[in-house]
């Protein structure tokens, strides 16, 4: 009889499950998020898995309807959400071939993505033609939308111009009397372009300092001995430097018994990400930036107390930068589709709706107020902030803390970066 | 095989491929990509048809991509036509040139020197701030005699791409035929005979070289138009890498197969993105290990060994 009955109480709740299931399948399906980062490779520790782990935990929140009001809503304005994550290592073709596939395959209904600068601007285009949403989420280049003019890509965290404009103006504004600088960055496109940035920013606000060493060491070298051991010589009072991951910190673990951090002022653009593991090794009053104001220099708000507790409680670490960029994206991505949804409970806004609400718009994130206003409204521009290093009982603390507003570092709509930082005036 | 049943069996093979792109649009992207790729591989198995094998294919790659973007996105010509041919001339110029520097060097040395020639060019690439750097740049709004390729119109795109990839094969089975083709065989299994038979070995490697750097400039100027966008990884020795590793699994001995085994590795590539994305280097790299244990003379092989085990039977 027990068997009878348990066979039958199975038989009723499979009923009860189906009728559920069904139930809810008559809601509107999940909004589809294509997350493409690094899950191998170089950029996969310092950058791509913090990533990936802020989008989980995003998700994660939004569907639990546990995100800060006003995203409280549930999911998307109530419509679950759901990812689909794949790596970004590969290269420029591989990754355009992966884009066609997560939209017409997995059926994304939008895309956030791209570490690097290379894949946004090869991914790029290929949203534009295929009318789909692409939340570039942290490459640096100004060039995408300097170049291009788009409809269905954004970028919802600042470019990387105003990183090392900032740093310039930092170095500039704190060291009173340096005549002599150098940089060391990596020889491809991230590397030159910060260094040419911070070099004709210099050029501008402080045309007596002159450049006494410009070192551009190969992606991934490790080895930096002969490129500290040229810098020491030249003697520069500022040093510049737009390393990440690995690389930087092999500089930092290769320069500090060299005292190279004390003989000079060494400014690090993307330094934030080396602070966690690193702590201990980064000297103190070491420049760091964090690419906007993150992790470290995010501003008190609900969004970065939620995310700081909540990462911490679920990765035991604490977030940085590219896990700042990445929910800051989504955050845009949720903000423009329940403004596109309106009040209207049953509708699900087109991609159309979604990407016209997100141009030109202003929200907030864990990182302070976010203007979409470059680009024709397509580029954020946001502020920054520097700062210096100072360990206090083994974890990196900052002082001196400089911030700059997002005019200040950011060139007017319409106007090329590189024309921008020539108008730049001495201060 | 006769030329014949050759030119049946390749033209059966372009209707197949027209035919399967046109039912599954989603894998024409895929496809078109797998064949200019194939092309760049096509000339490595004319060469390695001769003992050689270069590490350098990535050159002329790049050399194709740049051709087309750099004519497109600076000067302004948007017809694929001219792209190519101004790909081909300047690939058969370069080649020409270099031909002359490494014609005497055999095995690794070849390798190597065509390995280090390429990665100069990757230099240079890298440090032009003008061209995006390591970034690249687009290639935009193309149209092959008129007709737009690239961007979403994939099929026509893939019709084009299939075009020069039945092409590069009948070129390449033609001029296996002629004299220096036979002689390129030859000069692999003993050089020294060639030479006693009054043919100049060198000469033969420097067409070998020049027929597969036109092939690779083709195929990269191809694929740059596919993907919209090219950068110096093209040069990279990656690239070139991947071209050796697609040519091992295609094996030497058919025209065919490197095109088989380029699209097998961008179809594993793809769909182990997809469904293994946190392992698919370890499904590709199995993958690839399996394919070179169970078939050392790579997809070639598996004809050669239905044939043989006909044979035994037969007999």
């Amino acid at each position: 009889m027990t068997n009878r009955h348990s066979v039958r109480f199975l038989l009723a709740a499979s009923v009860a499950a189906f009728v559920a299931s069904s139930a809810s399948a008559q809601e509107a399906p999940a909004f589809r998020i294509g997350i493409v980062t690094f899950l191998s490779g170089a950029a996969a520790g310092p950058f791509g898995i913090p990533a990936k782990n802020a989008a989980d935990l995003f998700a994660e929140a939004a569907n639990k309807g546990a995100l800060p009001a006003p995203y409280a809503a549930k999911g998307f304005g109530g419509r679950a959400i759901e990812l689909v994550t794949i790596d970004e290592a590969g290269g420029a073709t591989k990754q355009v071939s992966e884009f066609q596939n997560l939209v017409e395959q997995q059926k994304v209904d939008a895309v956030v993505g791209y570490i690097s600068s290379g894949d946004c601007v090869a991914v790029a285009p290929a949203a534009e033609q295929m009318k789909k949403l692409l939340l570039l989420f942290d490459c640096g280049t100004p060039r995408i939308f300097e170049e291009g003019s788009y409809k269905y890509v954004f970028r919802p965290v600042g470019h990387a111009a105003m990183d090392n404009v900032a740093a310039a103006i930092y170095v500039n504004a704190t060291n009173k009397d340096f005549k002599k600088y150098a940089g060391i960055n990596q020889n491809y496109a991230w590397g030159q372009d910060s260094w040419n940035d911070f070099e004709a920013t210099l050029k501008a606000i402080r045309p007596q300092a002159v450049v006494v060493s410009s070192q551009m060491p190969k992606l991934g070298a490790g080895q930096y001995n002969a490129e500290i051991s040229a810098i020491l010589a030249a003697e520069p009072e500022v040093l510049h430097s737009s390393f990440w991951g690995g690389d930087l910190e092999g500089l930092v673990l290769q320069g500090a018994p060299r005292n190279l951090f004390k003989t000079m002022n060494v400014v690090l653009t993307a330094g934030e990400t080396a602070t966690h593991r690193q702590a201990q090794q980064i000297p103190d009053g070491t420049i760091i930036g964090a690419r906007g104001p993150n992790a470290i220099f995010a501003p008190e708000n609900a969004y970065n107390t939620w995310l700081r507790a909540a990462y911490s409680a679920k990765f035991n670490a604490l977030p940085s930068y590219p896990s700042y960029h990445m929910v800051q994206s989504l955050l845009a991505l949720k903000f423009a589709y329940e403004k596109a949804k309106g009040g209207d409970t049953n509708k699900a806004p087109t991609t159309d709706e979604i990407a016209g609400a997100l141009r030109g718009t202003t929200f907030e994130g864990p990182s302070g107020t976010v203007k979409m206003s470059l680009g024709g409204g397509q580029q954020a521009i946001q502020g920054t902030a520097y700062g210096r290093t100072k360990l206090v009982d083994g974890k990196t603390t900052v002082v001196d803390v400089r911030r700059f507003a997002a005019e200040e570092v950011n060139p007017p709509d319409g106007v090329k970066t590189s024309e921008w930082i020539k108008t730049l005036k001495v201060k | 095989m006769n030329a014949a049943r050759f030119f049946a069996l390749i033209a059966i093979l372009g209707v197949a491929v027209a035919c399967v792109g046109y039912a599954f649009p989603a894998i024409n992207f895929l496809l078109a990509v797998a064949l200019s790729k194939g092309l760049a591989v096509l000339g490595l198995v004319m060469m390695m048809r001769a003992g050689l094998v270069s590490f350098g294919q990535g050159l002329f790659y790049a050399i194709g991509g740049y051709t087309a973007g750099i004519l497109s996105h600076l000067y302004k010509v948007h017809e694929a036509s001219l792209l190519i041919g101004a790909a081909v001339l300047l690939s058969t110029g370069l080649a020409l040139v270099v031909s002359f520097l490494i014609a005497r060097y055999r095995d690794i040395f070849f390798a190597m020197l065509t390995l280090a020639l390429s990665m100069i060019l990757y230099g240079l690439l890298v440090k032009s701030a003008a061209l995006g750097g390591t970034d690249g740049f687009n290639v935009k709004s193309i149209t092959f005699l008129g007709m737009p390729i690239g961007g979403t119109a994939r099929y026509s795109s893939l019709l084009v791409v299939l075009g020069f990839a039945l092409g590069g094969i009948v070129a390449s089975y033609v001029y296996s035929r002629t004299a220096f083709g036979r002689l390129a065989e030859g000069l692999k299994e003993n050089e020294i005979r060639v030479e006693y038979l009054g043919a100049s070995a060198d000469l033969i490697v420097r067409i070998s070289y020049v027929g597969s750097a036109v092939l690779a400039a083709i195929g990269g100027a191809l694929a740059g138009i596919l993907v919209g966008h090219v950068d110096p990884e093209m040069a990279f020795w990656a690239t070139s890498g991947e071209f050796v590793v697609i040519a091992v699994l295609g094996g030497s001995a058919s025209l065919i197969t490197p095109f088989a085994a380029a699209l097998v590795l961008e179809f594993v590539r793809s769909y182990a993105t997809q469904y293994a994305p946190n392992t698919w280097q370890l499904v590709l790299g199995v993958i690839i290990f399996a394919l070179i244990l169970f078939l050392p003379a790579g997809l070639a092989g598996l004809h050669k060994r239905r044939k043989h085990a006909k044979t035994t039977v037969g007999a």
